[in-house]
């Protein structure tokens, strides 16, 4: 469905990314795991359009889309979550739903009750200003909200950061969810054990470069792996 | 003091607080979303005064009929200054925009001097404003007593887009956070110019209003209002609609007041404005309505 060859990325005067290649299949969960400044933000950014890529190829299902404008980007079916959830503060909980939703015509009524059967927190909340939720449940609304747009493929850019560690759990199986209705999922995770956990397949990034890759169990049992990124959460 | 008097400039301090309420809308409103103080929004309102005395005197149009291309040209003047001034600079620091914006306020003062001088002309008078109607002792020009309702309709209409409608929405999502909008399909681009076309078109109404209140037209004419409505959105608040409007009234009653009831300062008119802009700014910086922070980590 995605497939990147070879994307190099120059974000302020620094090579981010050199030279990844990346494939995601459709209805899977990849992940990309890796420290701080890996290059993992930069590479969901440069996929949704937001910065610049120097050179290389992001195919999605068969069209170049390197170089597009985020608008068309999101109207292909690609979405973001961004990182820090970046809910509109100032909006209601409903009308950040139906912003996610800014580019379809059709009805949406229905889509905003499926994101309120995965996330009923949401409805009871529901004519709240955004800024007043939790972190938690800001998170649930920047998920919510890029599943309005009927996404084919969801980016998450760390959906865990931050927030108290029963709530990961229920992101997590949100994700789960999300992909077994049918969406693709490429999630940045920091807590690499459990991103592995779920993925079908895993990219290890390390300055710019990927180091590792293989499938999500595979990478989980990997010693050098393990010593660099689990710790001794495996235990 | 009688009683009439009284009532007489009581109603004028509406009329005039509602004119600058109009203009105030508009800076912010875009000050909303760009966080840019628009300087040249004053100029519009000069340039769509000057639009009416050229459809009406110089092509002899019908009132309503110049009150529409001038509603038009105004538009068209805001967006192609957005277009111009603003738009190239999207990304650079706040400081290089601001300056734009007093460079384009100076461009377009000095653009009317050179092609229209700086002479005053007459604004055309239109029957239907300057008619004077007489309550009890008060006599009163129809535009004095219209200019509050016109105000507070375009308010809710200016609301309702706000509030209740997809492009308003757009609009609070853009002035909170313009690369997250975008990752909602939202084109930037479009919004901004939305908020310019609706400042513009209040300005324009404004100027009509203005003029057959105040019948002289000149290239200088937008400069102390422009400041004085300025000052009026940050008394209200800058960025809430509803606030520019209530300080668009206070400001406007305060100075009919000073010149009222303490008529040797009536020469400080217009200082009263500063003044208010320097207590805002030491006691309540955001203003009467000021946003609601809601931000949360």
């Amino acid at each position: 469905m995605l497939k990147i060859n070879d994307l190099h990325v120059n974000y302020g005067g620094i090579a981010a990314v050199k030279g990844i290649s990346i494939h995601v299949p459709e209805k899977s969960i990849v992940t990309l795991i890796g420290a701080n400044g890996a290059g993992k933000s930069t590479t969901l950014r440069a996929i949704a359009g937001l910065v610049k890529a120097a050179s290389g190829e992001i195919i999605f299902q068969g069209e170049n889309i390197l170089g597009k404008d985020t608008i068309d980007i999101v109207a292909k079916g690609i979405t973001l979550v961004p990182e820090g959830r970046r809910v509109f503060a100032n909006l209601t909980v409903l009308e950040n739903l139906k912003i996610g939703a800014y580019l379809r015509n059709d009805n949406i009524e229905e889509d905003i009750y499926k994101v309120y059967d995965l996330f009923p927190r949401l409805k009871e909340r529901e004519w709240q200003l955004a800024g007043t939720l939790s972190g938690g449940e800001q998170q649930m609304l920047a998920v919510g909200r890029a599943l309005m747009a009927k996404p084919k493929l969801i980016m998450m850019d760390e959906p865990s950061l931050g927030l108290a560690p029963l709530v990961v759990n229920n992101i997590f199986e949100i994700i789960q969810e999300i992909n077994k209705q049918g969406t693709t999922i490429l999630l940045i995770e920091q807590n690499a054990n459990k991103a592995l956990k779920i993925a079908d397949y895993g990219y290890v990034l390390e300055t710019g470069n990927l180091s590792f890759e293989g499938k999500g169990l595979e990478l989980l049992q990997n010693e050098k792996i393990i010593d660099a990124y689990l710790g001794t959460s495996k235990n | 003091m009688t009683i009439e008097l009284f009532m007489q400039q009581l109603a004028n301090g509406i009329s005039i607080g509602s004119l600058y309420a109009l203009l105030a809308i508009g800076y912010t409103m875009v000050y909303g979303i760009l966080r840019l103080i628009n300087f040249a929004h004053g100029d519009i309102f000069m340039m769509a005064a000057y639009f009416m005395v050229f459809s009406i005197i110089n092509f002899k149009l019908p009132w309503y009929i110049g009150a529409v291309i001038v509603i038009v040209a105004s538009v068209g003047l805001g967006l192609l200054l957005e277009r111009t001034a603003y738009r190239p600079l999207r990304d650079a620091p706040r400081m290089s925009i601001m300056i734009s914006a007093i460079g384009a306020s100076f461009f377009l003062e000095n653009l009317a001097t050179y092609l229209f001088t700086g002479v005053p002309k007459g604004f055309p008078d239109i029957k239907v404003l300057t008619k004077p109607v007489s309550i009890g002792n008060i006599s009163l020009s129809v535009s004095t007593i219209i200019t509050p309702f016109v105000t507070i309709i375009l308010l809710y209409v200016v609301l309702f887009i706000t509030n209740k409608t997809k492009i308003g929405m757009a609009m609070r999502a853009v002035s909170k956070d313009f690369e997250t909008a975008r990752l909602m399909g939202i084109n930037i681009n479009k919004v901004i110019a939305t908020t310019f076309i609706i400042g513009s078109s209040l300005a324009a109404i404004g100027a009509i209003l203005w003029g057959s209140k105040y019948p002289s037209v000149m290239p200088l004419m937008g400069v102390m209002p422009g400041l004085k409505c300025f000052i009026a959105a940050v008394l209200g608040g800058i960025g809430n609609t509803t606030g520019a409007v209530l300080g668009g009234f206070i400001l406007g009653m305060a100075e009919i007041m000073l010149v009222t009831f303490l008529q040797p300062l009536t020469g400080y008119r217009d200082a009263i404005a500063f003044v208010i802009l320097i207590i805002v700014l030491l006691v309540k910086p955001t203003g009467l309505l000021g946003e609601k922070v809601t931000d949360k980590v």
